[in-house]
C-alpha cells in the first residue's frame, strides 16, 4: 500500500558541543552538551575522556532534567515560616550574602569552632575544607564519615592507598576478581565496561560477594550471598586455608611489606606489641644472610620466622603472629560457616581458586624495573587476583578490620601494584599511615586554624580532644569515642549540635547535603534536632544556612538559604588535591565550564564562599589591601590558587602552559582545558607502572609532583603500629589515655593485625527479637536521592519495594505485594513486600534514597516518592542501642556510619493499614505547580 | 493491510543485546529517550512528569526477571533491554490500515509515518513483544526508529553514526550491525555465542537477536583449579618454612 515515505535522515538538531564534566553521581565522566540556539538539548558521554571513554549512564543522560526539574531555586530565601514548613521570602543576594556574612564574623570573632560546616557529596572539598581552615575552625567534614571511610583508612593504615579513587584491578591482566559489597553508583560506567570485557576472555572468573544479586552481582560467575557484617571472617578463612597449605608470597612479603619486621613481646609492658628498633628508630628484621638482626635495607635475606632475644626481650617476626592467629581452627571455613551463611566446601574452592590464579599461572610483562634498592628487575612479575570492595564492607562497626582482612589477604598473596592484581591510582601509594595531623587543637578567636581540618591521626596524643578527654570538633571526630575518624563525623552534628554536647554551635552551614532527610539516620531525631526550641522560643541550633540547587527537604529547614546552580552553570575542578580521577596508569584532573549561564538569581556555591571569605577578611581570599583576591570567583581560584608554591588546584598546562604537576599559575589554564575535552592526563612510562611502593623511577616522579615527601619505600603494614599505640594507651600506658567507660573498647577494636567482631547493634539488642538484617542498594539509575525529582528516572524507579528471601517470607506469613512493618530498636517503618530469592536468607532490603518528604523536590504531594516510598534511614539510629553513655553508631575505629548493622523483624501489617508508608511527614509548603505535560525537545519539531 | 517490502535489500540493521553482561543500569533506555526525543520522531511525551503516576513514551526499556539458575539452583537476576526487533514478518505492519507502519526496502528498519498514523493502535495489539509506544499527546504510535536520524546522519561524525544505546552501553552489552549478512562482525557474534530470537514461535521472525548467559560453572571449570587446596601433602621443595614450622608447632617441637 503506497510508496515507502521519504524522510529527512540527516536532521541538524544541534549547532553547537561544549565539553564539560558530568555531575549527575560522584564518577565524574566527561561529557559533550548539545545546545541549539545556545539552548541545551542533549548530552552524551565524551569518546576522548580517561574516565567513561564515551559512555554514558542513565543518571548522566538524564542531566538535563534535574537541570530543568521545576524544583529548582531560583533566588536566596530567608525563612518567614516556621523551621521545616518550608515558608519563605525571597531576598537579594546582597542581602543574603551581608545577612550571612554578619552571623558568621560574629562567630569567628568570638569562637571560631562555633561555626559547623559540613558539605555533602562535594567535589570542591579542597576548597571547602581551606575555607574552613581559613575562617578557624575545626567543624568542617563532607559526607566520607557517613561513606566510605572506613576503606579510605583501612586502606591507606595498611597499603597507603585504597579502592576506587585510590586504586583499581589491573582489569585488562587480571583473571580473577573477587568484588565485594560495592555500591552499584562507585565508579560505575568503567566498572560495568571492565566486567563486560573480563567476562568475554577465556580463563578468567568474576566472583561476587554480597547478600543481593543486583547490578554487578547479576553478572557474576559466582554470587556468594554472604550474610552481612560477617564478610571479615569469610576473607580471614580463605587466608587459613592458604596458610595452611603454604600458598603465600613470602617473597613478596619479605621484601615490601613489614611482614618480617620484629615485634617486642612485653605482655603488661608500655613497649608490648611495638616494633623493635635501632637508635634512629628503624625497624629491625632478623636477616639470615648475615645472621643477625638489622634495618631492612638491599641485600637481606629477612625471616619471617622465629623467636629471638635481643637485648634483653623476646621478640618474633610479624608473620609468625598472623600465622599463629589465623592458622587457628576459629578461622576454619567449617567454623565460620555458620556465621557467614558460606559453606566451608564453597569457602575451601575460592581459596583453592585463588592459589591457582596466583600461584601456578603468575604473568610476567617483559618491562623491567628498579626498585629503591637499586636492584634491576629484569621482567615484570605478577599475580592475576584482583579485589574490589566498596560500601558493603566498609558501612559496618567491624568494617575497617575487615577491610584490613582484604588488604592482608591481598598482601600474603602478592598482588598489590603488580600486573593482574590490584594497582595504585596516582596520588597514591602515600607513606603508611599518611599525614598529614588534622588540625584543630587549638582555635583562637579570629585567627585560620594552621592546618586542614581534616588528616590521620598517628597516636593518642593527635587525637582532638582536651586534657580530660573531652572532644574537641562537633561530630567528636578524632576522639576517644572513634580515633582515626579520617573524614570527620557528618551523621552525629545535627545531634551533637542540638544536644550542646560537646558545645553548643552558632550557626550550622550547610551545601548540599540533605541532613533534614536521607543523609541523616533517624529522621524523626534530625527533624526534632533541626525544630527544637530553648525555654526563650529560640531555636537550639541558632542559625541555619543551607546552600542547594533544589528545593530538598533540608531547604526547609534553614533560616538562609542560598541557591547553588546546576553543574551545566558553572565552573569547578576535580583536583588531585581532592579525589582525583586518575587512572591507574597515570595521573589526571578535569574542570567543568559553564555550559550555559544561570536564566535566574542564583550563584555558584564555590562562588558565594569565596565572595563571604572576602567580606570576613580570610587570609589568602584578599589581597593586600583587602580587596577580593578572586574578584571572578571560583574560576580565579581554580587558576591562581596556589597551595604550595607551584602546585595548585590543576595540574595540566600549569607555568608558560608546557609543564604539568609544578609550575606557577597559567592565566591561560582554562582554555587549554577546554581545548582538551576538559580534561588532562599524564601516561606513565612501562616501568614506572607497578611495585610502585618500591619503585624507585616511580617515586622521583611522586616527589617531583608532591605526592610522596622523599623517595623511601613505602613498606606495606600487615601489622599497624599506630593501633597498637591506641592499645597500650587503653591498658593504661603513656600520657594520653581513654577514658575508662572506653578503655575496653578501644583495645578490642584497635588489633593491630586484623580481627573480626559482630557487628555492634546485634550485640547491642536481643537478636532474637531482630532476627533480620536490613540493607540497601543502589539502583544504578538514582544517585541516592538526586534522581527522584528527575521526570525520566522516576519513571524507572518512583517507590521502592521491601526484598524478602520467598523462604524467610514463608516462614513469616508473608506474601509477594503484602505491606508490612520493619521493625528495629529504634522504630518502624511501612512498606511493600516483594519476593526475590537472590537475597540472603536472614536479610531483607531496599533501594536507597527513593522515598521523599511531601512537596520536596516539585513532587506533588501524591507522588508515590512520598505515599509508597520507605526510607531505611528512619529506624536506623545515630546511636548505639543503650541506656546511658550513648555512643555514636559507628565504627569504633575510624566513625565510619555504620547503616548496614540495622536489625529488624518483618511483621504483616493488620488490614486497614496496607496501601500508604508511615512514618509520614507533614508536607512542605507547595515550591512549583506540577507540570502535567513535558514534551521536551518540542521546539525542534518542524 | 499493509505490505511488507516486495524486493527487500537483503540488508538487514539490527541490535544484538548480550544478556551475560548486561547490568540493568538503564542507560541505553534514557540515552534512547533523550536522543529521540529531539529526533526524527520527537518530542517523546511523559504526562504527569512530577505525580501520582509519571509515564511516557520509551522506545528501548529494561525489564528484570530473576531466574533460578539451571545448574546449581541458585538465584540468577536477568536484565532484559526490548526495545523494536525490526522483524522480517512483521505483524505491526501488516495490520496497519493506512500503511503508516512499515518496513524500509533498504535495510528492513520498521517505522512508523506520524502523517498517515491514525493511532489506531492495531499494531501495538499486534506485537508479540510490546514495543509499540503511543504518544498521548500526538495521539500517534511511536517506537524504536534504529537511529535512522543518526545512523545516516550526515551532520555527525562517522563513529558516531550508530545507535545510541550502542554508543552508551557503560558494558559493551549491546551491538549494531548488518544481520542479513553472514560475514558481518555481529552475525559471527551471534552464530559464536549461540544468539537466539525472541519468541521464535510466534513466526515474527525477529531481526534483532540476544545473546545468552554464560555458564558460570563451565567458566569455574575452565579455570581448572582444584576443588580444595592440597594441605597434607605439600610439594616438598617448596614446603618451605610455613609447612614446617606448623609441623614444629603442631608436633609441640621447639620453633
Amino acid at each position: 500500500m503506497g510508496k515507502q515515505p521519504e524522510i529527512d535522515t540527516s536532521l541538524e538538531i544541534f549547532d553547537e558541543v561544549k565539553t564539560t564534566t558530568c555531575y549527575m553521581c560522584a564518577c565524574r565522566c566527561g561529557i559533550r552538551v548539545h545546545l541549539k540556539d545556545g539552548k541545551l538539548k542533549y548530552i552524551e558521554g565524551n569518546p576522548g575522556h580517561p574516565v567513561n571513554k564515551g559512555v554514558l549512564c542513565a543518571k548522566g543522560a538524564a542531566g538535563l532534567m534535574n537541570h530543568f526539574s521545576p524544583a529548582r531555586l531560583r533566588k536566596p530565601l530567608l525563612r518567614v515560616g516556621e523551621r521545616g514548613a518550608g515558608e519563605f521570602k525571597e531576598i537579594s543576594w546582597d542581602e543574603a550574602l551581608e545577612l550571612a556574612a554578619g552571623w558568621l564574623s560574629e562567630v569567628r570573632r568570638s569562637d571560631p569552632s562555633k561555626l559547623a560546616f559540613f558539605t555533602g557529596r562535594d567535589q570542591s572539598q579542597s576548597l571547602t575544607s581551606w575555607w574552613a581552615s581559613q575562617f578557624g575552625t575545626p567543624n568542617y567534614a563532607a559526607h566520607g564519615g557517613f561513606c566510605s571511610v572506613n576503606m579510605a583508612v583501612g586502606g591507606l593504615y595498611s597499603i597507603g592507598g585504597s579502592f576506587w579513587e585510590f586504586g583499581e584491578p589491573d582489569w585488562a591482566r587480571t583473571r580473577y576478581l573477587l568484588m565485594f559489597g560495592v555500591a552499584e553508583d562507585h565508579n560505575s560506567n568503567p566498572i560495568k565496561g571492565h566486567l563486560g570485557r573480563l567476562k568475554g576472555r577465556k580463563g578468567t572468573k568474576f566472583v561476587s560477594v554480597n547478600p543481593v544479586r543486583t547490578g554487578y552481582s547479576a553478572i557474576a560467575d559466582e554470587w556468594i550471598g554472604i550474610r552481612p557484617g560477617s564478610d571479615g571472617l569469610f576473607i580471614l578463612a580463605i587466608i587459613h586455608e592458604l596458610l595452611r597449605a603454604d600458598k603465600i608470597d613470602f617473597e613478596f612479603l619479605g621484601e615490601f611489606t613489614n611482614c618480617a619486621w620484629l615485634v617486642i613481646q612485653n605482655p603488661g609492658k608500655a613497649d608490648d606489641g611495638l616494633f623493635l628498633r635501632d637508635r634512629k628508630g628503624n625497624p629491625q628484621i632478623y636477616d639470615g644472610k648475615q645472621k643477625k638482626i638489622t634495618a631492612p635495607g638491599p641485600d637481606r635475606r629477612p625471616e619471617l620466622l622465629g623467636k629471638r632475644k635481643v637485648r634483653g626481650k623476646t621478640v618474633v617476626p610479624v608473620f609468625e603472629l598472623l600465622a599463629g592467629r589465623y592458622l587457628d581452627e576459629k578461622y576454619s571455613p567449617e567454623t565460620v560457616a555458620a556465621e557467614t551463611g558460606v559453606p566451608a566446601d564453597q569457602i575451601k574452592r575460592i581459596a583453592a581458586e585463588i592459589a591457582h590464579v596466583a600461584f601456578d599461572e603468575p604473568i610476567e610483562l617483559d618491562t623491567g624495573w628498579t626498585d629503591v634498592w637499586g636492584k634491576k628487575h629484569r621482567k615484570t612479575r605478577g599475580r592475576a587476583v584482583s579485589i574490589h570492595a566498596m560500601r558493603g564492607i566498609s558501612a559496618h562497626s567491624n568494617g575497617f578490620q575487615t577491610c584490613r582482612a582484604l588488604h592482608l589477604l591481598q598482601m600474603l598473596i602478592g598482588t598489590i601494584d603488580v600486573p593482574g592484581g590490584w594497582l595504585y591510582k596516582p596520588p597514591f601509594p602515600k607513606q603508611v599511615p599518611p599525614g598529614p595531623k588534622p588540625a584543630g587543637h587549638e582555635v583562637k578567636p579570629g585567627k585560620p586554624l594552621g592546618g586542614p581540618p581534616l588528616g590521620f591521626v598517628h597516636e593518642p596524643a593527635d587525637l582532638l580532644v582536651d586534657e580530660n578527654g573531652k572532644p574537641k570538633r562537633i561530630d567528636k571526630a578524632y576522639s576517644w569515642e572513634n580515633p582515626l575518624s579520617a573524614h570527620g563525623m557528618m551523621h552525629m552534628v545535627l545531634h551533637n549540635a542540638w544536644k550542646g554536647d560537646p558545645y553548643p554551635v552558632e550557626v550550622l552551614f550547610m551545601y548540599m547535603a540533605n541532613m533534614g532527610w536521607n543523609s541523616s539516620m533517624n529522621i524523626g531525631g534530625a527533624d526534632k534536632y533541626l525544630t527544637d526550641k530553648k525555654a526563650d522560643g529560640s531555636y537550639k541550633i541558632p542559625r541555619i544556612i543551607y546552600s542547594d540547587a533544589f528545593y530538598s527537604e533540608t531547604v526547609a529547614y534553614a533560616d538562609l538559604v542560598l541557591p547553588d546552580t546546576t553543574y551545566l552553570e558553572r565552573w569547578d575542578c576535580i583536583s588531585l588535591l581532592d579525589r582525583p580521577i586518575s587512572g591507574h596508569d597515570g595521573p589526571a584532573d578535569a574542570i567543568r565550564q559553564p555550559v550555559v549561564a544561570p536564566d535566574r538569581d542564583v550563584r555558584p556555591f564555590q562562588d558565594v564562599i569565596l565572595d563571604l571569605g572576602a567580606r570576613l577578611g580570610l587570609p589568602g581570599m584578599i589581597d593586600d589591601g583587602g580587596r577580593p583576591k578572586f574578584p571572578g570567583g571560583y574560576k580565579d581560584y581554580i587558576v591562581g590558587h596556589e597551595r604550595t608554591p607551584g602546585i595548585g588546584p590543576l595540574a595540566g598546562w600549569r607555568g608558560d602552559g608546557d609543564s604539568f604537576g609544578t609550575g606557577a599559575p597559567n592565566p591561560g589554564q582554562l582554555e587549554k582545558y577546554i581545548e582538551n575535552g576538559c580534561y588532562w592526563k599524564h601516561t606513565f612510562s612501562a616501568d614506572q607502572q607497578f611495585y610502585r611502593h618500591s619503585n624507585a623511577k616511580y617515586l622521583e616522579y611522586a616527589k617531583s609532583m608532591g605526592w610522596v615527601e622523599n623517595t623511601d619505600p613505602i613498606t606495606l603494614q600487615v601489622y599497624s603500629e599506630p593501633l597498637q599505640k591506641f592499645r597500650l594507651a587503653a591498658e593504661g600506658h603513656g600520657p594520653h589515655q581513654p577514658p575508662d567507660r572506653l578503655r575496653a573498647r578501644i583495645k578490642a577494636a584497635f588489633d593491630p593485625l586484623p580481627i573480626w567482631y559482630p557487628p555492634l547493634e546485634g550485640e547491642a539488642i536481643s537478636v532474637k527479637d531482630y532476627p533480620l538484617h536490613a540493607i540497601t542498594q543502589r539502583p544504578m539509575h538514582m544517585y541516592h536521592s538526586w534522581g527522584s525529582g528527575n521526570a525520566w528516572l522516576r519513571q524507572i524507579t518512583n517507590h521502592n519495594r521491601l526484598y524478602i528471601n520467598p523462604a524467610t517470607a514463608t516462614k513469616l506469613g508473608i506474601g509477594d505485594d503484602d505491606w508490612v512493618w520493619v521493625i528495629s530498636c529504634h522504630g518502624r517503618v511501612k512498606g511493600q513486600v516483594r519476593l526475590m530469592s537472590g537475597t540472603n536468607p536472614e536479610t531483607v532490603w531496599t533501594w536507597n534514597a527513593i522515598g521523599r518528604r511531601k512537596g520536596a523536590m516539585g513532587l506533588s504531594e501524591d507522588a508515590p516518592e512520598a505515599t509508597k516510598s520507605f526510607l531505611l534511614n528512619h529506624i536506623i539510629s545515630e546511636l548505639l542501642p543503650g541506656k546511658k553513655s550513648r555512643l555514636s553508631n559507628s565504627d569504633p575505629v575510624t566513625g565510619q556510619a555504620a547503616w548496614y548493622d540495622l536489625r529488624v523483624r518483618v511483621e504483616k501489617c493488620k488490614a486497614g493499614e496496607e496501601g500508604v508508608t508511615e512514618p509520614l511527614f507533614s508536607a512542605l509548603a507547595k515550591w512549583s505547580k506540577p507540570l502535567k505535560l513535558l514534551r521536551f525537545g518540542k521546539e525542534l519539531k518542524r | 493491510m499493509t505490505c511488507l517490502p516486495e524486493n527487500p535489500s537483503g540488508k538487514k540493521l539490527g541490535l544484538v543485546t548480550d544478556l551475560d553482561i548486561c547490568v540493568g543500569c538503564h542507560a541505553c533506555a534514557v540515552q534512547c529517550k533523550e536522543w529521540n526525543t529531539n529526533g526524527i520522531s520527537g518530542p517523546l511525551s511523559d504526562t504527569d512528569p512530577y505525580g501520582a503516576d509519571p509515564s511516557g513514551v520509551w522506545f528501548n526499556r529494561v525489564h528484570t526477571y530473576e531466574i533460578e539458575d539451571q545448574e546449581d539452583g541458585t538465584s540468577r537476576t536477568v536484565h532484559f533491554p526490548k526495545s523494536c526487533l525490526h522483524c522480517d514478518d512483521a505483524p505491526c505492519v501488516t495490520v496497519c490500515p493506512t500503511g503508516a507502519s512499515y518496513k524500509r526496502a533498504e535495510d528492513g528498519i520498521v517505522l512508523v509515518n506520524p502523517d498517515t498514523c491514525i493511532g489506531c493502535k492495531l499494531c501495538s495489539w499486534a506485537c508479540p513483544y510490546g514495543a509499540r509506544e503511543y504518544d498521548q499527546a500526538e495521539g500517534v504510535m511511536k517506537k524504536c526508529t534504529m537511529c535512522v536520524d543518526r545512523i545516516y546522519n550526515e551532520n555527525l561524525s562517522e563513529e558516531a553514526r550508530i545507535p545510541v544505546c550502542v554508543s552508551t552501553c557503560p558494558a559493551g552489552a549491546r551491538h549494531f550491525g548488518d544481520l542479513g549478512d553472514p560475514t558481518t562482525d555481529i552475525s559471527k557474534l551471534v552464530a559464536e555465542r549461540n544468539g537466539f530470537d525472541l519468541m521464535p514461535g510466534m513466526g515474527t521472525a525477529p531481526v534483532n537477536k540476544y545473546l545468552p548467559p554464560r555458564s558460570g560453572a563451565a567458566r569455574t571449570k575452565a579455570l581448572g583449579a582444584p576443588r580444595m587446596l592440597s594441605i597434607d601433602q605439600p610439594p616438598k621443595k617448596k614446603a618451605g618454612r610455613l609447612t614446617s614450622w606448623i609441623d614444629q608447632v603442631l608436633s609441640g617441637g621447639k620453633v
